[in-house]
């Protein structure tokens, strides 16, 4: 019953708002009218008596507000006047209310845009039904393993594998490059999608080696190149050279099941050989058969049970084939980032971190802002405290303007940030590599920067708190506003200290960051990337393959050393070092093993098939022993190059290892014929790895990449490349790249790291000027008078700058030094992603300490030329 | 005004029950009838009535509604819901405790005791 009776209170106040403001207006006013009419009586004028009523009426207007909070609260009302008021002082100190929203903006803007990327590259699965269950083996695989997989385990409803191709799609007289995956039949089986047109291939389909000759589009390849034509379906179309049938579009939003990968289309596996030119069908030893084996669990499957049903199937295939399967290790894990997904994660969680310390330090800093201007407002909360209003009331006001200009920020940031996440969402690091970004601001961005700013808005909103529940209204009147200055060591000393601690960490780290990409810049690979060209000459694609490659190769190379300015040419498969990031393994055993199995292997070394002048080419110097020649081809001796470190492995040393044997995975001896300088290979940061060289005579064809060193400019280089490519036949197609810009893959995250460190870093450092601005133009404000008198008793100006900003000078050195010390130990993190970075270097200890002084300076600098001009006649007589 | 006694705190409730369970009033009407009751023996200052009222309607102890005076102004007048007569009755009886206890402890005489 009272429930009910305060129920329908409530909701009246809610409904009809202003209808019970005005109702309260008339009853006051009646009972005044009332009052009137009785002392009218008693011989008064109208007028008097009128006065009269008002004045033993008392307070109209606070009555009239307390009635409101007697009848329910009115959150609204209140809200509305807060909000009001609030509107009007910050409007009245125009420079508190910019710094403060542009420090948010810029604090919850980062955090938005972290928290997009991470958004869509960590927490958000791949494009398909159900992603919870699906669970992918993120290791390259042979083909024959992948179906032993598929048949033999009992914990995935199916299992699909895939790998990337590429090649030139035709679709009459025109190619041009185009990058898919050849898939398993069952993929889209396995990953229960519909077709947005046509129809998908099936296991069905596969009748053995190149018996499938279909494709299905992309949807954005459809869109881009088909221009949404619905008649594509049934259309032949001439995949290097081999005519594919186009079937049907994959749904729209669909990009494969990697990540950051843009496939143009889909082709079933088993037609691989037409389109890779070779055979991975049937290479049970050769990993590049497969990138990636997926599939959904079976209901009520652990993935920790798949595990182990999966270790069992490789431990048959290690048992059954000794010789091509190595000790497999099958961890599941959810498809999206493949083997990136480690150190992703981890960046990308440190970067969130920073981003949160970011915005923690600006909670800080606008925290101590606000502790401040309501210490210049005592006098005035002093007054309306004294004039009847509650704290409560007051602190509530107080909160409201801090969440306002905290949601003002936050729009603004989140505004901010999604510009940033589209553009980022458009951007193609690397032209030449079917790569997007899958960033898209979206709802759960949206709620996490509305939160944030609300959370920080409420954590700086509440710093005044303690303050304005001490204020005692009669003290601050009497004294008048200057008061006493604490000498004690306040909660805005700390934030400050804490602020500017984060910020020397930022700086730190960037800083960090930046010298270890300049070191890895000028750092030596194992081979000299300026002056070369790398040349992609897809001979597959052109229609070339088996025992054609080799003879066509050497014609390019040839035919490339004689073009006027070029030094040297030379090919190499698998990708050249550091391209692409990718790089063939290769188990080796010494020459008296006898038992050739992966668990008996004395090195697991990269693996290269290189021409005679690659070593030249590339600019890596031999150490001892002789280059290949022409010679060295399938009628001579097998002969091998390797780097030091496996001459090492294998010999203890590089001049003793030259003419000695070893064997390769087949069992095949080969003869030691120089030892080359060690290098760098898969990536920038990797330990010092083994590598072998090999004739691509001795080889299986394969495609391959030529290394091209010229003197002449880059721009005729490729001109002249391309017209002797198209004087061998018409009909190559080509890209070329020099081998530094290819280097950039390579680059890229230490790139991305110390781009968005060094970001971080210029926003700690322009949140600890306005921080340490703040506080000194504060502490400047709040002692005029003081200094004034110092400067009338003949003060020093040395001395009267200690007095004005000593205590921010103190502070100042206190977090910076805090600051740097954690930075340092936080940047040893950061040795896994950025190549050669290391805290302990001397340009970047002082590189901060100089940070740091110039951030001091800059912020107290406007602060201390106040502090200078005063004219202490025109201060005393002020006051 | 030596004759004016100040309102201990939470006795201004009980006061507007009781002069509203004599018959509805209105706002002005309530202070008239306390005077009256109390013989003007109790101070109250006129706006603290409402915030007072206010409470009790949104307590559900009153209900308000509006009617014509007797000066013929729209005025809002007040009356006792089942609730608020319950209170009443309950109020009555703890304040009469206390008062006779109150009564009794300071009538104590030295050799009483």
């Amino acid at each position: 019953m009272k429930l009910l009776a305060w129920y329908r209170s409530v909701a009246a106040k809610f409904f009809h708002r202003s209808e019970t403001a005005d109702d309260i207006d008339e009853e006051l006013r009646t009972h005044i009218q009332h009052r009137a009419d009785d002392l009218g009586r008693s011989g008064l004028t109208r007028a008097e008596a009128e006065r009269r009523a008002r004045i033993e009426f008392g307070g109209y207007e606070r009555y009239k507000e307390e009635s409101h909070e007697a009848l329910g609260g009115n959150f609204l009302e209140t809200l509305q006047q807060d909000v009001r008021f609030s509107l009007r002082t910050l409007r009245k100190s125009p420079g508190f209310t910019f710094a403060a929203i542009a420090t948010l903006a810029l604090a919850i803007g980062a955090n938005a845009v972290v928290f997009g990327i991470m958004d869509a590259l960590v927490l958000r699965p791949v494009n398909v039904p159900q992603p919870e269950s699906l669970w992918a083996i993120e290791h390259f695989e042979s083909y024959p393993n992948y179906v032993d997989l598929r048949d033999r385990n009992r914990s995935f409803d199916g299992l699909a594998a895939w790998k990337m191709v590429f090649t030139g799609l035709d679709t009459g007289n025109n190619p041009a490059s185009a990058a898919g995956y050849a898939t398993s039949g069952n993929y889209f089986d396995v990953l229960e999608l519909q077709p947005s047109l046509g129809r998908f291939f099936h296991s069905a389909d596969e009748h053995g080696p190149n018996s499938a000759p279909y494709i299905v589009l992309t949807w954005d390849y459809w869109h881009s190149r088909f221009h949404d034509d619905p008649g594509v379906v049934g259309r032949t179309v001439q995949l290097s050279k081999h005519p594919f049938t186009i079937i049907g579009v994959a749904p729209r939003g669909f990009y494969g099941t990697l990540l950051f990968g843009a496939p143009d289309f889909f082709m079933p596996i088993v037609n691989q050989e037409q389109v890779d030119g070779q055979d991975l069908l049937n290479a049970r030893g050769d990993l590049q058969g497969i990138f990636e084996t997926l599939g959904h669990l079976k209901p009520g499957v652990t993935p920790a049970q798949a595990t182990t049903d999966l270790k069992s199937v490789a431990a048959y295939l290690e048992k059954t084939y000794p010789k091509e399967v190595g000790h497999r290790d099958y961890t599941p894990a959810h498809p999206g980032l493949f083997v990136f997904g480690g150190p992703a994660r981890a960046f990308l969680a440190g970067l969130m971190l920073l981003a949160g310390l970011i915005l923690l330090a600006a909670c800080a800093n606008l925290g101590s802002l606000f502790g401040a201007r309501a210490a210049d407002r005592s006098r005035e909360i002093a007054l309306r405290l004294a004039l009847g209003s509650s704290r409560r009331r007051i602190l509530r006001q107080l909160l409201t303007e801090a969440v306002l200009l905290s949601l003002a920020g936050g729009t603004l940031g989140l505004l901010g940030s999604v510009v940033l996440l589209r553009r980022l969402s458009m951007w193609q690091p690397f032209p030449t590599a079917p790569m997007r970004l899958p960033v898209a601001p979206d709802a759960p961005v949206y709620w996490v920067a509305l939160i944030l700013a609300l959370v920080s808005g409420l954590l700086f909103g509440i710093v005044p708190v303690r303050q304005v529940m001490r204020a005692n209204p009669y003290e601050v009147v009497k004294a008048g506003s200057s008061g006493r200055i604490g000498r004690r060591i306040t909660v805005r000393d700390v934030l400050l200290v804490v602020q500017i601690a984060i910020c020397a960490v930022l700086v730190t780290s960037s800083l960090v960051a930046v010298r270890g990409l300049e070191r890895s810049l000028h750092s030596h690979f194992g081979f000299d990337p300026r002056n070369a060209m790398v040349v992609n000459v897809n001979l597959p694609q052109a229609g070339y393959s088996g025992d054609q490659l080799p003879i066509m190769e050497k014609r390019i190379v040839q035919a490339m050393e004689a073009i006027p300015g070029v030094q040297r040419a030379g090919l190499a498969t698998n990708y050249p070092p550091l391209v692409y990031a990718a790089a063939t393994g290769t188990h080796i055993f010494k020459d008296e093993a006898r038992d050739l199995r992966p668990g008996n292997a004395a090195a697991e070394p990269y693996r290269y098939d290189v021409s005679p002048g690659y070593l030249e080419a590339a600019g890596t110097a031999l150490l001892v022993g002789r280059d290949f020649s022409w010679h060295d081809d399938e009628n001579a001796p097998r002969v091998a190059l390797v780097n030091r470190e496996l001459a090492r492995k294998l010999f203890g040393s590089a001049a003793g290892a030259v003419g000695r044997y070893y064997k390769l995975a087949d069992g095949t001896r080969v003869q030691i014929v120089g030892v080359i300088e060690d290098g760098k290979y898969l990536s920038m940061t990797e330990d010092q790895e083994s590598a072998m060289f090999l004739p691509f005579l001795q080889s299986p064809p394969k495609a391959s990449d030529l290394i091209v060193r010229s003197n002449r400019d880059p721009k005729q280089t490729v001109t002249a490349i391309r017209a002797q490519l198209h004087q061998l036949d018409p009909g190559l197609p080509a890209d070329i790249d020099t081998w530094n810009n290819f280097l950039g893959v390579a680059l890229f995250p230490g790139r991305v790291a110390t781009m968005a460190l060094g970001v971080m870093g210029l926003m700690g450092g322009m949140l600890s000027i306005t921080g340490i601005f703040g506080m000194a133009a504060y502490s400047v404000s709040k002692r005029l008078r003081e200094l004034g008198i110092r400067i009338a008793l003949g003060a020093q100006r040395t001395e009267l700058l200690q007095a004005a900003l000593g205590r921010a000078l103190k502070l100042l050195t206190l977090g910076s030094a805090a600051g740097l010390v954690l930075g340092l130990l936080a940047t040893r993190v950061l040795g896994s992603i950025v190549y050669g970075a290391t805290p302990r270097d001397p340009v970047v200890l002082g590189g901060v300490v100089l940070a740091m002084a110039l951030l001091g300076l800059l912020a107290t600098w406007i602060p201390a030329q106040r502090a200078l001009s005063l004219d202490p006649l025109i201060l005393l007589r002020e006051e | 005004m030596p004759d004016h006694a100040q309102l201990l705190p939470g006795t201004l409730d009980l006061l507007i029950l009781k002069a509203v369970s004599l018959g509805p009033l209105h706002g002005y009407g309530v202070l008239l009838r306390i005077g009256q009751i109390s013989d003007s023996a109790l101070l109250i200052e006129q706006g603290a009535l409402y915030p007072a009222l206010f409470r009790l309607v949104r307590q559900g102890l009153l209900k308000a509604s509006w009617g014509t005076s007797e000066n013929n102004r729209r005025a809002k007048f007040y009356e006792l819901t089942a609730a608020g007569r319950k209170r009443f009755r309950e109020e009555t009886e703890g304040w009469n405790r206390l008062a006779t206890a109150m009564a009794s402890a300071l009538a104590a005489k030295a050799e009483e005791v």
